[in-house]
């Protein structure tokens, strides 16, 4: 089973994202903020990451250069899930190594879409 | 709304825009029209059918598009997107090396979402169709559906349904809360209102029509009609793309299926009036 870390400040977004991701066979690891994030993926690295991008401690985007940098942290297939929704926002992101971008808000098909879009899981046939 | 009433639209649909609602789908019509009416401030389906009995056109042509409008998403199902980009447009830029130009036809454009993904895949190729002629044609039966096709303005939430992110950032522009498709992605798409019960063939010969999830609401006969009368305009070495739940086989060999890629047809070069001699023959012969 593939593992998906979702790190949001907000428990009630990690309730919901879990209930989706769950549907969709993802184990899954609830972190709420960057550095809770960074720790977990220093254990073991999660093959996806729901990303938000505004949290106390340390933001989605630091988080991103973090991992990015870590051995092994170039595997996880990152997806920004935030209330950003200015094309500056996503460039930066893109260009800091996300694989995907949501705006929220989401439901079920967003993710399912975005997540298919980054080989997390098959297109139906 | 009485069966009298679910009757009168019934028959009115199928004449119209050849959709053919079974004896059970007063849930679909409830669905579609209960907002209708209310927009119209009327009390409800029975109403409507009054009014629409009084003759009034606006209304009834109101009807038929919240009737026909369906649900559409940019690449969706991904995979005839694929075969696009994979299978068809090489075979067509050999093809077409000499003359350089390509006629693609979205038979039930919609709101635009398909014509644009289209539109998106061959600027991706544009290194290989440098100096070609490009014309995508969309038509479909509503005016509305088509005036939010031209104007290619979508919702986020509309964007974020099989748009991968890297095409969001390079081919539209965002407009407050909504997303427009860029002017060069949308000067690569004419929009015509079309009505596929009537002639089509106006609109000349095809390299490649997409046709999908539209057949679906026909009955035999005029599905069968419309992928004869498709046939003809689909160039001898063009394709047809249908709908993921849709087939050619067992309803005319104007079209075989391209093996191994499911939703893909080519016109049957040996179908032609004078042909069905030959193959009678080779049956004959076993």
């Amino acid at each position: 089973m593939q593992t998906c870390l979702v790190v949001d400040d907000s428990s009630i977004v990690r309730k919901i994202a879990r209930r989706i991701l769950e549907g969709l066979d993802f184990q899954v690891i609830e972190a709420e903020d960057g550095v809770d994030a960074l720790v977990v993926c220093k254990r073991a690295m999660p093959e996806a990451v729901l990303l938000d991008w505004n949290m106390p401690v340390m933001d989605g985007y630091h988080f991103l250069s973090h991992l990015r940098r870590m051995p092994g942290g170039d595997s996880p297939r990152v997806v920004f899930c935030t209330t950003e929704n200015g094309i500056a926002h996503i460039s930066r992101a893109l260009e800091g190594g996300a694989n995907e971008y949501i705006m929220k808000p989401f439901d079920k098909e967003i993710i399912a879409a975005k997540f298919m879009e980054v080989g997390l899981i098959a297109a139906p046939e | 709304m009485t069966p009298l009433d679910y009757e009168y639209l019934r028959k009115l649909l199928k004449e119209r825009s050849g959709l053919d609602l079974s004896a059970d789908k007063q849930y679909l019509i409830e669905s579609r029209l209960l907002p209708l009416s209310r927009k119209a401030g009327l009390s409800g389906i029975s109403d409507l059918v009054q009014k629409m009995k009084g003759g009034s056109s606006a209304i009834i042509d109101q009807v038929v598009e919240a009737m026909t409008t369906n649900e559409t998403f940019f690449f969706r199902d991904k995979v005839p997107f694929d075969h696009f980009r994979d299978s068809i447009m090489p075979e067509i830029i050999k093809a077409r090396a000499a003359r350089k130009s390509i006629r693609i036809w979205c038979a039930a454009g919609s709101t635009g979402q398909e014509p644009y993904s289209l539109a998106m895949c061959l600027k991706e190729m544009s290194a290989a169709l440098s100096g070609w002629r490009i014309e995508i044609i969309a038509t479909d039966l509503s005016q509305e559906v088509l005036e939010k096709s031209k104007a290619g303005i979508y919702s986020q939430f509309e964007v974020q349904r099989g748009l991968p992110i890297q095409m969001l950032v390079k081919y539209f522009k965002q407009i407050g809360e909504m997303w427009q498709v860029n002017p060069d992605i949308r000067a690569m798409v004419q929009h015509r209102q079309l009505n596929l019960l009537n002639d089509f063939s106006q609109l000349g010969t095809f390299d490649v029509i997409f046709c999908r999830n539209v057949l679906i609401y026909f009955d035999q006969d005029t599905k069968v009609g419309i992928f004869n009368r498709l046939a003809k305009m689909t160039e001898p070495d063009g394709f047809l793309v249908l709908g993921a739940a849709e087939t050619v086989v067992g309803l005319t060999d104007a079209f075989k299926p391209f093996p191994d890629r499911r939703g893909l047809y080519r016109p049957n070069a040996a179908r032609a009036p004078a042909v069905a001699a030959p193959k009678v023959a080779v049956m004959a012969g076993r």
